[in-house]
């Protein structure tokens, strides 16, 4: 475990060095909630009796998710475990004494904290000092909070194990088509719309797939869309879908392994 | 331009070799511009309008926007990886080749793969076209194709202000994003629904409207003034800034030296 510790030690810190990377990120983002937000205020004022949520919930919702945008993005993190296994360095990997698996997983965790550390911060204190309708709330009580920094923490092993899937993907295609993985799991954990946007029959199958399991939990429970019992039960559909996702995970990396060829050179 | 085409059938030959990636590559794209439509149709569903646009008319707007940025990412791509090629040097080749700088970075990059959002907005497209209550004149049609033209004209001035800011950064600035990328997946809805002030911005400053929100007043009948029509040839200005901008980056440009 200790090893695994030092390795998000390494490159956590490794992270924190790309200070104008994520300044620059950083006003997109900002610019990116906002226009978020002119959206569906437009939208409000055309019917506000169709808004499924409460409009300050969907300004909260909109805050986290750009704030918190790097824990729980499904693309850009891990990179060189996909180049790994093209370029064949994945041997130096395997004659390391160390879980590969745990190893990849461990990594796209530190990268995703330390990103999400730089640029959370001025995000949050610009967010709560915004004009009211603009304006971000704190939940409601500190039972909501604490329910919402777990269903934080698993919503990101979720997006994690989930990423791994896809650089495993790698072994097969020798090259990285996670394009249609990416898509998919922003649209159906809520990345471009809030899941109660969804129309009735399809919003009730999404709730209950593993990319609800995603941003889509803590997002709704930070914003208080869902609360008391609800929240407990979908922190369970996380642990589910996240022990689902991780054996299989373990599973084909074995499979896979065994079946590389690395040719020499 | 002959030598362009030249290019263009290299271009084009070289990355139809490998066909299945192709495919894939291609199909992707199209599964990210469905993302877009899928959610534009959800928030239309549920509100049935939004500032008095309806759905095939909201629709005809994401259509336009996605087909002008598309054009523009098949085209511009040699400026979107600019950073990279200021970085490894390649531009330095690039400078001392008998031929105009800009000519270079076009034919250098072309992309294909991108037409996968130009191919799925096409066909969104069709279905609005009939859909969206439009009085099809002459003069419609021309406006329609000036939006998509004129669109990508915009977007690709665009891509030449994040490659100018390369010559002064090295490293490519993740805001211009905003512009392009947001330019994309906000343009899905007409401009003017995000208030006054949003407007103004794009209208004076980087000019999506102009191709987008004031153009499709005049396709749907809204307004009968034959400015509104000509508004994206108006935003073809833009360039010259654009333009200017890269040109004193170039003059100020020393190599990265690798």
């Amino acid at each position: 475990m200790k090893q695994y510790f030092s390795l998000f030690r390494i490159r956590f810190i490794n992270g924190l060095q790309y200070r104008a990377a994520a300044f620059a990120g950083l006003t997109t983002q900002f610019a990116w909630g906002f226009m978020e937000i002119l959206a569906f205020s437009a939208f409000y004022r055309a019917n506000p009796a169709a808004f499924p949520m409460e409009f300050s919930q969907l300004v909260s919702y909109v805050w986290i998710q750009q704030a918190f945008l790097a824990l729980f993005m499904p693309w850009g993190v891990g990179g060189n475990a996909v180049e790994a296994i093209v370029s064949g360095n994945i041997v130096y990997d395997l004659a390391r004494p160390m879980d590969i698996y745990n190893r990849w997983f461990f990594e796209t965790i530190a990268d995703r904290v330390s990103r999400a550390t730089l640029r959370c911060a001025p995000i949050l204190m610009v967010a709560f000092i915004l004009p009211p309708s603009f304006r971000m709330a704190l939940p409601s009580n500190l039972w909501q909070l604490s329910m919402f920094l777990i269903s934080a923490v698993s919503a990101m092993c979720v997006v994690t194990v989930y990423c791994l899937l896809d650089y495993m993907s790698a072994f097969y295609t020798m090259s990285r088509y996670s394009a249609i993985f990416v898509i998919l799991a922003d649209f159906l954990a809520g990345g471009v719309l809030p899941i109660p946007f969804f129309p009735a029959p399809f919003r009730k199958v999404v709730e209950l797939l593993p990319f609800a399991a995603m941003q889509n939990m803590p997002l709704r429970i930070y914003s208080g869309n869902i609360s008391g019992t609800d929240a407990v039960r979908g922190i369970g559909l996380q642990l589910f879908w996240l022990a689902v996702m991780l054996i299989f995970g373990k599973w084909l990396m074995k499979r896979s392994l065994k079946r590389t060829v690395t040719q020499g050179g | 331009m002959k030598l362009y085409f030249k290019y263009f059938a290299l271009h084009l030959k070289s990355q139809m070799q490998y066909k299945i990636t192709f495919a894939l590559n291609i199909l992707g794209r199209i599964v990210m511009s469905f993302a877009t439509v899928t959610g534009v149709l959800f928030m239309l569903t549920r509100f049935h309008e939004v500032d008095g646009f309806t759905v095939s008319q909201v629709l005809l707007c994401t259509s336009v926007v996605s087909m002008a940025f598309s054009v523009a990412e098949v085209f511009a791509r040699g400026f979107d990886i600019f950073p990279q090629l200021l970085g490894n040097g390649e531009f330095d080749r690039a400078l001392v080749r008998p031929r105009g700088i800009i000519f270079q970075i076009l034919a250098s990059h072309i992309e294909f793969i991108r037409l996968g959002i130009f191919m799925q907005a096409a066909a969104v497209l069709c279905y609005a076209i009939p859909k969206s209550g439009v009085n099809w004149t002459p003069n419609k049609i021309v406006t329609l194709v000036l939006m998509i033209t004129c669109g990508a004209a915009v977007f690709f001035g665009l891509y030449i202000v994040y490659a100018s800011f390369a010559f002064f950064t090295t490293e490519g600035l993740e805001f211009m994003n905003i512009l392009t990328h947001g330019g994309r997946e906000f343009g899905r809805y007409p401009f003017a629904i995000y208030g006054g002030g949003v407007l103004k911005f794009l209208t004076y400053i980087v000019p999506l409207a102009l191709f987008q929100y004031y153009p499709l007043l005049y396709l749907l009948g809204r307004t009968q003034n034959s400015f509104y029509m000509l508004a994206p040839i108006l935003a073809l200005v833009f360039l010259i800034p654009c333009y200017a901008f890269f040109r004193a980056g170039l003059r100020r440009y020393k190599s990265t030296g690798s």
